[in-house]
């Protein structure tokens, strides 16, 4: 069976600065793949172009077997593929309620997304508690979630998360990990960009590792965790 | 007439002045709002706005509830044009080159419209007789009904559709974070197109407006209004839609209270004295937040 997703060849640019380089990558249905590298490294860049955000100067995505690469971003999340960004991005001048009807701003199935968005108050009960509220007192944590419940209300096929652990506490952390799994299991394909490789690769099947801009290793994500390389560069030993 | 009794029609007068600035304003506050842009060429959409009703008053023998409608049309595909031949293209390029576009744009709208509808003022109709209402003393004329009546139905409707509509939202949305709302499958050009039209739509109600209380329209009658709006928006706090109406009726105000009670030849040097100060003590403005940079 063809991958879900499959990158080849991609090189993007912002100006002169070559920031990704023949990326090659692939994401099957049902997996979640993560994609972990130093600060810089191009992960926030690889996502963005499967975005649509930025535009490969060259190589091709393919998303289900159209072409994708260069699209723009609405026709991307119309396609299946939602993300949530570095820095959770929220729009911390709205409520609760508005950014996750947002999420939703490509559908108009009134039905479909009342029912998707019980779901997210399933998943982030501490959502719906705050539901008027301006999103922008919420805090990092409830942020986090509430940027996930974003991203699914688009209902994706294909969910693109960029650093979610970045800035929470430990604790936190452990619970957006344990969503993330939960979401994967509920049959939503995941492409994880971490720095945070310990914890990536744990609840990853397969891991790509990323350094400037260049994809250097790749493999299963136990066989990666166990590579004497990858210990030393990512996982401090 | 006493104090109390100047102070008080200098208000009414203010108000409607005021609120002719308040409606253009709305379009400087909403574009910049969303692309960081100063529309310099938003004044001259302005202008067309009161030609395309004088055209449509005189020569069609429209009234002027039917101009206004068709004007703010009409010039809502103007500013929606000018935005995709001029400003698209310029989507991620230095903003200073899109600053200096717009002033060739308003250049060119104001010459453009010299050599189309001769450079000689035109007197707008009459169009609300010589209706004049004395209430308790004070004098309230038809055109300055008008005008309240006008701006209030399109500040309510324009509000409705900012805080209530899909379409709104998405305008929130990209206005906070282009990025972010196009993540949202949000199609930001189209969004900012759309900014572009409801913003000259209510400019050139200002427009028509402006005719109708001062009889009297030209191709360069843009320019000092476009920067009163100008002033009008900063002083509410630019990128703010509240802002922008508070700060158009109040400078209305000052000037009617600064013309009624100084001298006319004041009026123009205390809107941008008002500008200075708001610069150097509150550059956000009465309304604005704390001045907020995209990430
Ligand atoms: N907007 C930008 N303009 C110029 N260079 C950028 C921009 N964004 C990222 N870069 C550069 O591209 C490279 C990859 O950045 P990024 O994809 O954000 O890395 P990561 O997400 O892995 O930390 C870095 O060298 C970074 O400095
Ligand atoms: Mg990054």
């Amino acid at each position: 069976m063809a991958a879900m997703l499959e990158m080849k060849d991609v090189n993007v640019f912002y100006g002169n600065i070559h920031a990704i380089q023949d990326v090659n990558l692939s994401v099957n249905q049902g997996e979640i793949v993560t994609l972990i590298g130093a600060n810089g490294a191009g992960k926030s860049t690889t996502l963005r172009t499967i975005s649509g955000l930025l535009k490969p100067k060259s190589g091709e995505i393919f998303f289900e077997g159209q072409p994708i690469g260069g699209q723009p971003a609405q026709n991307i999340v119309k396609a299946g593929i939602s993300q949530v960004p570095e820095g959770r991005r929220i729009f911390a001048n709205m409520t609760v309620l508005e950014n996750l009807e947002l999420g939703a701003y490509t559908r108009s199935d009134k039905d479909g997304i009342a029912a998707d968005m019980e779901v997210v108050f399933g998943r982030f009960p501490r959502l719906k508690e705050r539901l008027q509220q301006e999103a922008g007192t919420l805090s990092g944590g409830e942020q986090q979630m509430l940027a996930m419940g974003r991203a699914l209300m688009s209902r994706p096929k294909l969910l693109l998360l960029d650093e979610p652990s970045m800035g929470l506490a430990p604790i936190l952390i452990k619970e957006i990990f344990s969503i993330i799994s939960d979401i994967n299991a509920t049959g939503t394909t995941i492409l994880l960009v971490e720095q945070n490789a310990n914890m990536a690769l744990k609840v990853a099947h397969r891991a790509y590792v990323l350094e400037t801009g260049r994809i250097t290793l790749s493999g299963d994500a136990d066989e990666l965790a166990s590579s004497e390389a990858i210990r030393k560069a990512y996982l401090g030993g | 007439m006493d104090f109390f009794n100047v102070f008080v029609q200098q208000i009414i007068n203010g108000v409607s002045l005021g609120s002719i600035y308040a409606l253009i304003a709305l379009g400087y506050t909403m574009v910049y709002g969303i692309i960081k842009l100063i529309n310099f060429a938003h004044g001259d959409i302005y202008m067309v706005g009161a030609y395309v009703s004088f055209f449509a008053v005189t020569m069609a023998n429209m009234s002027i509830v039917p101009a206004l409608l068709i004007s703010m049309v009409v010039t809502a595909l103007l500013g929606m044009l000018v935005e995709r031949l001029a400003y698209a293209p310029l989507r991620h390029a230095p903003r200073i080159s899109v600053l200096i576009t717009a002033i060739g744009m308003s250049f060119l709208l104001e010459y453009g419209s010299m050599y189309f509808v001769s450079p000689t003022p035109r007197t707008f109709p009459e169009v609300m007789g010589n209706l004049a209402y004395n209430i308790g003393g004070f004098v309230i004329n038809g055109q300055q009904l008008l005008i309240f009546a006008i701006t209030t139905i399109l500040m309510i409707i324009l509000t409705y559709v900012v805080q209530k509509t899909k379409v709104g939202q998405a305008m929130r949305a990209v206005s906070f974070d282009t990025e972010t709302a196009q993540l949202m499958g949000i199609n930001a050009n189209r969004i900012i197109n759309f900014t572009f039209g409801i913003g000259s739509a209510l400019a050139a109600a200002g427009g028509v407006l402006v005719g109708v209380y001062y009889n009297s329209i030209d191709p360069l009658m843009g320019i000092m209004p476009g920067l009163k709006a100008f002033v009008a928006a900063v002083f509410g706090g630019i990128g703010s839609i509240p802002g922008a109406m508070a700060g158009g009726i109040m400078l209305g105000v000052i000037e009617a209270l600064v013309s009624g009670f100084i001298s006319s030849t004041f009026r123009d040097a205390a809107a941008f004295a008002i500008l200075i100060l708001v610069l150097l003590f509150r550059p956000s403005g009465i309304f604005g937040k704390a001045v907020r940079e995209k990430v």
